[in-house]
């Protein structure tokens, strides 16, 4: 079995790459030149952290792999990350409706995470804590505005929240990998913290005048890497593709 | 240079005798180097000049985000794709700032705005060249940021206050892009052969398109006469091409890349390199709008501002409700 604690990072490392990435797609398009420059911030946070998170992956796995290597050639199947986080940006509603959920986990993930009897993982998680708050504050406010706004953005928030809401779940599935992170005070167990993020999803869907979906299904797969959607090849194609068409070279 | 073929009255410098009382006293002001501010009196054909160029280079920061997110999502390293995420942010900021600069001339970023989308407002003609190649993000920031620079800088002197000011920040950033640029051109200049074809292709597309920036040879327009007696010019288009080309050609060189130009040459006489002019068919063909991406460039910028038409009410109808209620409150 791969070693839980390479997984567990390639984990946290491929969901801020894949965020950051997605994020960045939006790059000179925003609706607005202050959010042009809010999402630029925001990929670059998760880039950022990605490198850590990865880069200590390649050293835990100790095969001579670095964060690039992790980042650039794996396949999909070698991916961890979220399946929530690779969903298309579709419109700005949808990316900031996939933002606010992802950022209500990642801050009381990251915080669980502080107080870990890993140093580095504490310590990366101490750095990114700051950067989250930001990003959680963000995405709720525009939630919230974008959700009591107008008819048109009303709906429209609705839709994205009804459409990615089945992948909220798979942010709190316990697994092998978790229980061994647990067991060693690595890690938060994900299920403990689903009542907090209902609460603060339930406080902010109704000051956004939204409707959370009744049904709970949870898509899954992600994390394992069991099974991707059809999404994160396309995706992987694009952002490994200088470093699959010229191997060998440095850039 | 980020504002190009920028027009004034056209009606010549007039000198200080012609002037009445108040235009003489703002001439004199900007004589002894002063600084004019928003609040302070000034001529019409000052403010609408500022306006165009401010909005112009305003413009060309916004548009200028296209090509370099052309390569954001295939960026080959973690950390140059950070590097040009930052590149990017800070040209969406320098966006702003001038935007905020031009509106203390007494227009809206709404109103620029829609001269952009419309093509009546004008961004450097730079931005309306491809970036095909991975080598063109190290060539886009060693030659045309090295270009905007060199008009850039001593435009923190400049006249207007805001604006100067605005370009003081904008200098410091400007010079981490080109120096990320040049990293990049070193990095694929000392590559693989792959690598060192891709270099030296970008600067081959990337040459005469950068000399076009300085604008034509303005030793004769009365436009520029005006702009530089009002300091919102501060050298002629050939003297900045010539301080470029002296300064970028032994960049080349360190880098062991070739510039496309048989006739530069270095003279011991003038203590200037020689070279050949760009083709300005090509550049007023640019202006017009037959570049290689012009309708591109305005299509995508035009797709974002309509769809995110339904994103600016939504938040401008939240914050309205929020502020009745906090007046219904009181």
């Amino acid at each position: 079995m791969t070693d839980p604690l390479f997984e567990y990072l390639c984990r946290m490392g491929d969901s801020t790459l894949v965020l950051g990435h997605r994020v960045s797609e939006w790059c000179g398009v925003a609706p607005v030149l202050e959010e042009d420059i809010a999402l630029a911030n925001t990929a670059l946070d998760l880039i950022g952290q990605t490198q850590l998170w990865l880069g200590l992956a390649g050293e835990v796995e100790g095969k001579g792999r670095d964060a690039d290597a992790l980042a650039f050639h794996r396949d999909v199947w070698e991916f961890r990350n979220l399946l929530l986080v690779e969903q298309p940006n579709g419109d700005f509603g949808r990316t900031m409706m996939r933002q606010f959920l992802f950022d209500s986990w990642h801050l009381s993930y990251l915080k669980g995470l502080a107080g870990s009897s890993n140093d580095q993982i504490a310590a990366i998680a101490e750095k990114s804590v700051k950067e989250v708050t930001y990003h959680l504050e963000r995405s709720t406010d525009t939630v919230i505005g974008l959700g009591d706004g107008t008819e048109e953005s009303h709906r429209r928030m609705q839709d994205a929240l009804d459409r990615l809401y089945p992948y909220v779940g798979e942010m709190f599935l316990t697994d092998a990998v978790d229980t061994a992170m647990t067991e060693q005070n690595i890690a938060p167990d994900p299920a403990t913290l689903r009542p907090a993020f209902d609460a603060h999803l339930d406080a902010v869907l109704q000051e956004a005048t939204l409707t959370k979906p009744q049904d709970n299904f949870a898509h899954k797969g992600g994390k394992t890497g069991a099974r991707h959607t059809e999404h994160l090849g396309h995706m992987l194609s694009q952002m490994q593709w200088l470093q699959r068409a010229y191997p060998g070279a440095t850039w | 240079m980020y504002a190009q073929m920028i027009k004034s009255t056209g009606q010549g410098v007039k000198s200080l005798d012609e002037m009445e009382p108040q235009e003489r006293a703002f001439q004199e002001r900007i004589d002894a180097g002063g600084k004019i501010e928003p609040k302070d009196w000034m001529p019409e054909g000052y403010r609408k000049n500022l306006i165009r160029q401010i909005g112009q280079h305003a413009h060309s920061e916004i548009v200028g985000q296209l090509p370099e997110g052309n390569w954001i999502t295939r960026a080959p390293t973690l950390e140059r794709k950070a590097i040009l995420l930052a590149k990017v942010q800070d040209e969406a900021g320098h966006g702003l700032y001038l935007y905020c600069a031009a509106e203390t001339l007494g227009v809206t970023r709404d109103d620029l705005t829609r001269d952009l989308l419309s093509g009546k407002m004008k961004y450097s003609s730079i931005f309306n060249y491809p970036t095909l190649t991975w080598a063109d993000m190290g060539a886009v920031g060693w030659l045309v940021d090295g270009a905007a620079i060199m008009n850039q800088v001593p435009l923190q002197r400049t006249s207007y206050g805001p604006y100067a000011r605005a370009m003081v920040r904008i200098c410091k950033e400007e010079s981490f892009h080109q120096r990320q640029g040049y990293d990049i051109m070193m990095k694929m200049a000392n590559g693989t052969e792959a690598q060192r074809k891709m270099a030296q292709d970008a600067l081959n597309r990337f040459w005469y398109p950068s000399l076009m920036m300085f604008g034509p040879s303005d030793a004769e327009s009365v436009h520029s006469a005006q702009s530089m007696a009002w300091k919102i010019k501060m050298n002629t288009n050939d003297e900045l091409r010539q301080k470029f080309v002296d300064q970028t050609v032994p960049q080349a060189e360190y880098l062991g890349l070739t510039v496309p130009d048989e006739n530069l040459k270095w003279n011991e006489e003038t203590g200037h390199y020689d070279f050949s002019e760009p083709d300005w068919n090509e550049f007023f063909d640019v202006l017009k709008g037959n570049g290689p991406c012009n309708t591109e460039r305005l299509e995508a910028r035009n797709k974002a501002w309509d769809e995110g038409r339904w994103v600016r009410e939504g938040l401008l109808a939240h914050a309205a409700k929020k502020r009745s209620a906090k007046l219904a409150a009181e």
